[in-house]
């Protein structure tokens, strides 16, 4: 099981904005480079990429949610 | 007269503004978040109340849980400070149906200034000179030719609907007019659901000057300008009082334009009157109105000796202005540096992080408005403001020398700070003889990116 790690403290967002839909729905599969979700960090927003392919993706981080640097986001089979 | 104030902000403005109620006998009443249960406002408020998650939205934002924490201490008023909800005219309006008192300019002046379009029109019926263009929205191509008589080109095209540098389009001669037009209705009708275009004349190299007015809903008064041309994606990051641009005419005449302003949309509080000012053509522009205290407010204290946020808790208390405009005079020069966490080695990167060591920079002429002291952890929730640097001598020349010796005093430790940003600059030729222009920052950027590292 691979997982996928914040690089930064902030806040965790699933989706570019609240009117559309998230960038990996829950079940997706996963390639390395592929935009997961942002991390708003004092008012910046960052591209979370994944390191690690996988398949059936599962969040553990909620969109919206404040999370610290190495707070574990998803999980990969 | 207020007894206790809630103060609906957090930062260094927080304690600012709690420093300014104390100073008149008034107790205060903090508001934080979860993640600001150590912070500085929290710790020097009588009293604090923990008003939600970390998410802006969910606590500094949210007009429900602020209005029940003034109801539950007891406050009768509440100051908004900066950003977040203040220039929110529904919270203005929600605070005042709530039997409190709002510290600022009523919702229906926050709404008419607000507006753009509706600014624009005040500005112009008191006689404020505007940036040449449409007055609202232009109807047709054919409204838009007539137009371009009083703009020239280069011409500015804009979204009704866009804001924060969406939805532009600069057209430099007749041709590309013609074709940007109908292009630019099409992109913002499919960007913003609304087609509606205002057209504006491109002033070149300006510089950003604005004039910090007091009113008391009858009568107002300026203290002077300040000129913030140094800014980076079009975030002030230096400020000063006075300008060196101005010749003492001009100043009187943007001064007087400004109170002209204020006076004629009954302006209450503390506010600040934003132009453009082209030095080549040596004419000022109106650009917009901002209805609260500003970040860079401190620069005009210094030379005014005026104490702003108090003035504002005064007034909103029910005080006539006790200042007549003869007794506002200008000491010296000022000058505000903003240190933010960021790393400007790496294109100004946010750093939130743990403060491990501090030292403040002291002596004559010095003052740091902050929130930092040693062992506080910078949350990533909120913007990057450390700190204000903000200095005051006789003159500019003596007051850049002094910026560098306070900043080398400076020591925050376990951040990276735009510290070095403000060392290169107080050194540069350009910055020391006001050679600048609200781009040249930018270009400077670009050019001595190797001077921004803590080594350098």
């Amino acid at each position: 099981m691979a997982q996928i790690l914040s690089p930064l403290p902030g806040t965790f967002y699933r989706s570019a904005s609240p009117d559309q839909p998230p960038f990996k729905a829950d079940g997706a599969d996963v390639a390395v480079g592929d935009v997961i979700g942002l991390i708003e960090v004092m008012k910046s927003f960052h591209e979370v990429k994944a390191e690690v392919a996988g398949s059936n993706v599962q969040f553990l981080t909620d969109n919206e949610e404040p999370v610290m640097a190495g707070a574990v986001l998803a999980e990969l089979s | 007269m207020i007894a206790k104030l809630l103060v609906a902000n957090r930062g260094e403005i927080a304690v600012r503004i709690i420093r300014a109620a104390q100073d008149l006998g008034i107790a205060t009443v903090a508001v934080h978040s979860e993640a600001d249960r150590d912070s500085l406002h929290v710790q020097l408020a009588d009293e604090a109340v923990n008003i939600g998650p970390p998410a802006a939205k969910k606590s500094y934002l949210s007009v429900p849980a602020i209005l029940k924490a003034a109801s539950d201490t007891g406050a009768d008023a509440v100051h908004p400070g900066y950003g977040f909800l203040a220039e929110n005219a529904d919270f203005a309006d929600a605070v005042v149906a709530a039997g409190l008192t709002w510290v600022g300019p009523s919702g229906d002046a926050i709404r008419l200034m607000g507006d753009k379009v509706s600014a624009r029109i005040a500005a112009d019926k008191a006689g404020v000179p505007v940036v040449p263009g449409s007055m609202g929205r232009v109807a047709s191509i054919d409204e838009a030719r007539g137009i371009l008589k009083e703009t020239g080109f280069p011409v500015m095209i804009k979204a009704a609907a866009g804001g924060g540098g969406r939805g532009i389009r600069i057209a430099n001669d007749l041709a590309e007019f013609e074709t940007a037009f109908p292009q630019a209705a099409a992109e913002a009708l499919a960007a913003f659901g609304d087609g509606g275009l205002y057209m504006e004349k491109v002033i070149g190299q300006a510089r950003h000057i604005e004039v910090q007015v007091l009113g008391d809903g009858t009568r107002a008064i300026h203290c002077f300008e300040r000129e913030c041309s140094l800014q980076r994606r079009r975030q002030k990051v230096w400020e000063e009082a006075p300008s060196m641009a101005l010749s003492p005419e001009l100043r009187t005449g943007l001064c007087a334009s400004a109170v002209r302003l204020a006076e004629a949309v009954n302006y209450s509080g503390a506010g600040t009157i934003e132009y453009l000012y082209d030095d080549a053509a040596d004419r000022f522009y109106f650009i917009e109105m901002n209805t609260r205290i500003q970040v860079e407010h401190p620069v005009t204290e210094m030379i005014t000796g005026i104490d702003l946020v108090a003035a504002m808790l005064r007034i909103a208390g029910g005080e006539k202005l006790w200042i007549d405009q003869d007794e506002v005079q200008i000491r010296g020069h000022a000058i505000e540096v903003r240190l933010n966490a960021e790393d400007p080695a790496k294109g100004f990167a946010p750093f939130p992080g743990t403060i491990t060591d501090l030292r403040l920079p002291g002596g004559p002429g010095v003052r740091f408005d902050s929130m930092l002291y040693a062992g506080y952890t910078v949350p990533p929730f909120y913007d990057s403001l450390l700190a204000k640097l903000i200095i005051h001598a006789d003159t500019r020349e003596a007051a850049i020398t002094r910026l560098t010796r306070a900043l080398s005093e400076t020591k925050i430790e376990g951040c990276k700070t735009t510290k070095p940003l403000f060392l290169a600059l107080a050194a540069d030729q350009s910055v020391r003889s006001g050679a600048f222009h609200t781009r040249w920052l930018e270009g400077w950027l670009d050019a001595n990116s190797d001077r921004l590292s803590p080594d350098a």
